[in-house]
């Protein structure tokens, strides 16, 4: 009722938000408040994803011909693995959880903030502080080792500036740990009274289940890079064979992070399609605790299938088909996910605004990434598209079309609460488009590409595979300008964006209770929590007598 | 709190924990000084596990804390087991010949 009244009369912004209760400098830099951390994060990330798509670009470039014309074959090794380690550990590790995630779990719990605000703030800085070390070793001369930094390549052959970026991975690790660990204590501590674990919205749930991994994997990965920078820096032999040491167990350490940290950064992107999705169809999420509980699954079951990045690195026979039957069996609960979302959509009341039109995408570009997977993960189809760009294609549909199409879909949803403002629904729907068909023109060709057998990491190819190469850079400006667009109609909003009010999609879930943007304690008084999450049904009625 | 962090453990028996830790350093170095064949590294192993549990037990205070700190440790064990477990599985079945 409150909700239908509001967007009838004329809105203004609140007099009390996180945003102006005060001002300067180190009410930004020394904040415990988890929205203007959350801020500083968006901006950092969003440099940081910039700086890898300049990279991206250049490769594109270098692959529209045939021959290595544009970049020698180091500088190229160079271009690819600064794209991988920005985009991986600057961008999509963070993305999510550190923006969206670090704004609204605390709200959507009903709690003021997370539970240790400082730590929230130190894994901001901790973050920069990684980031600094990676663009010292990009500015010094770059590294070129690929973003998995497989020995013996990157203990013993490269002169580059390995130990560098080793080192800037490790930082920012700690960072997404400490996060993982907030999230955590904040889920388990701090809920309202009345939320139980079952009223949680699903997308603290799939971030519950992207923490966890975060806290149990990443120490791997540090541990990791740590004996790579023993074996280079001091000889000890763990991964060089005239050492005493073992290639491959480099890559059972390195992937037993790496897999699962795929992992932690889509399941914050299956948490935003679960909110998005009820509140635009205007119905009940269909099987709620399926998909909660194909979280945690996929958290647990994640750990268990690593090996299948190593089918041809020689390791045993018995092994890798314990791994690949694993590999099927974690497609399972995504899977669940995806058939709840349809069954969510089915005899809905849907509104293709923006947020929905990138979820819909989300859920075609995940189905064929995740497919794909399965393409990958059976042993015989592996031994020929391995290391081709059909790896490349499917990686991207899974981090391109799901990941970052699920993170532009949670800001332009929560954009509104974040800054108060509506983005122009316009433009929006149309970067939405451009988005959608710049990326399949991008990376469809590639799953050719790579089935005909185009390696990756190589810049220059045989001239039969131009054709599907000029359609994939092209792909690439059109995919660049779908993103480039948000980044000015976003800013634009800030200053001429219509104000939104306090819930502008009438959607359920705490976070639309508070004001837009919420104040510095998120709530005037503490919510009491009575219902479950996307009651959308008993709501509809009500909005449709108003208008 | 209730984490454990308002239990107050006397200076006796950090100090005595701290002694057993120092003579287990001991008996790390005299052993690296002998040759036990394939028991070198398991010796070394099980000496520094048993200092790592140590550790955790009583500076962690994790002996005095409720069982969910408890639980969130042994979780962390368990996944690193499966690293091991694995790990180890591939490299002991390699030589198998199907
Ligand atoms: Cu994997």
């Amino acid at each position: 009722m409150s909700t239908a009244t509001q967007t009838s009369l004329a809105l203004e912004m609140p007099s009390d938000t996180y945003l102006n209760s005060s001002y300067g400098v180190k009410s930004w830099f020394l904040t415990g408040d988890h929205k203007r951390i959350a801020v500083m994060y968006i901006v950092s990330i969003s440099l940081m994803f910039l700086l890898g798509g300049v990279f991206a670009t250049l490769v594109r470039l270098e692959l529209l011909t045939p021959a290595g014309d544009l970049f020698q074959s180091d500088t190229y090794n160079k271009l690819f693995t600064m794209h991988g380690v920005v985009m991986i550990f600057g961008f999509l590790v963070p993305s999510i959880p550190v923006t969206i995630g670090n704004f609204l779990i605390p709200i959507m719990v009903g709690a003021r903030d997370l539970a240790f605000p400082k730590i929230n703030l130190a894994s901001w800085y901790i973050y920069i502080i990684g980031m600094i070390f990676m663009l010292a070793a990009i500015i010094s001369g770059g590294v070129d080792t690929g973003w998995t930094f497989y020995t013996p390549l990157s203990t013993q052959y490269l002169t580059t500036h390995v130990m560098f970026t080793a080192i800037g991975i490790l930082i920012a690790g700690f960072s997404s740990i400490f996060t993982g660990l907030n999230f955590i204590v904040t889920v388990h501590r701090m809920r309202a009274p009345g939320m139980t674990w079952f009223r949680l919205p699903l997308f603290v749930w799939s971030n519950y289940a992207a923490s966890i991994i975060m806290v149990l994997g990443t120490p791997v990965l540090a541990i990791t890079l740590i004996l790579v920078a023993l074996e280079r820096g001091l000889h000890i032999g763990i991964f060089n064979p005239a050492l005493g040491g073992d290639p491959v167990l480099f890559q059972h350490m390195f992937w037993f992070y790496s897999h699962p940290a795929v992992y932690i950064m889509i399941l914050p992107g299956f948490g935003v399609i679960s909110e998005i999705i009820p509140c635009f169809a205007r119905k009940r999420i269909f099987g709620y605790s399926a998909i909660a509980f194909s979280s945690i699954a996929i958290a647990v079951f994640g750990f268990l299938v690593w090996a299948h990045h190593m089918f041809i690195a020689g390791i045993s026979t018995y092994s890798a088909l314990i791994f690949s039957f694993v590999t099927f069996l974690v497609a399972i609960p995504s899977a669940i996910k995806v058939f709840n979302w349809t069954a969510t959509l089915y005899k809905g009341s849907i509104h293709f605004d923006t947020p929905m039109l990138y979820a819909l995408a989300f859920i075609g570009l995940f189905t064929i990434g995740g497919l794909t997977g399965l393409f990958l993960g059976a042993i015989g189809v592996d031994m020929h598209v391995t290391a081709t760009y059909f790896v490349v294609a499917h990686f991207h549909y899974v981090m391109v079309g799901g990941m970052l199409v699920a993170y532009l879909a949670g800001m332009h949803f929560w954009w509104p609460k974040m800054t108060g403002r509506m983005y122009p629904e316009a433009p929006a729907k149309l970067s939405a488009l451009i988005v959608f068909i710049g990326f399949n023109l991008t990376f469809f060709p590639q799953f050719i590409l790579g089935y005909m057998g185009m390696p990756r990491r190589y810049h220059s190819y045989p001239p039969e595979f131009q054709v599907l190469n000029v359609l994939s850079t092209a792909g690439a400006s059109v995919l660049a300008v779908g993103l480039l667009m948000p980044m000015f109609y976003m800013l634009w909003s800030l200053k001429y964006g219509e104000i939104a009010g306090n819930n502008p999609y009438r959607a359920t879930g705490l976070e639309w209770q508070t004001t837009s943007p919420p104040p510095t304690h998120n709530f005037h008084e503490t919510p009491i929590v009575t219902q479950e999450a996307y009651d959308y049904e008993s709501q509809t009625e009500e909005v449709e007598v108003v208008g | 709190m209730s984490a454990g962090g308002d239990h107050i453990v006397s200076p006796k028996i950090y100090v005595t924990i701290w002694l057993i830790l120092l003579a287990f350093t001991g008996i790390t170095v005299a052993a690296a000084y002998q040759n036990f064949g394939i028991f070198n590294p398991i010796i070394a192993l099980t000496i520094a596990c048993t200092k790592a549990t140590l550790v955790i037990l009583f500076f962690m205070h994790v002996k005095y804390s409720p069982k969910m700190i408890a639980l969130v440790i042994g979780c962390g064990l368990f996944f690193l087991s499966i690293l091991m477990v694995l790990t180890c599985a591939d490299y002991l079945s390699r030589a198998w010949i199907m």
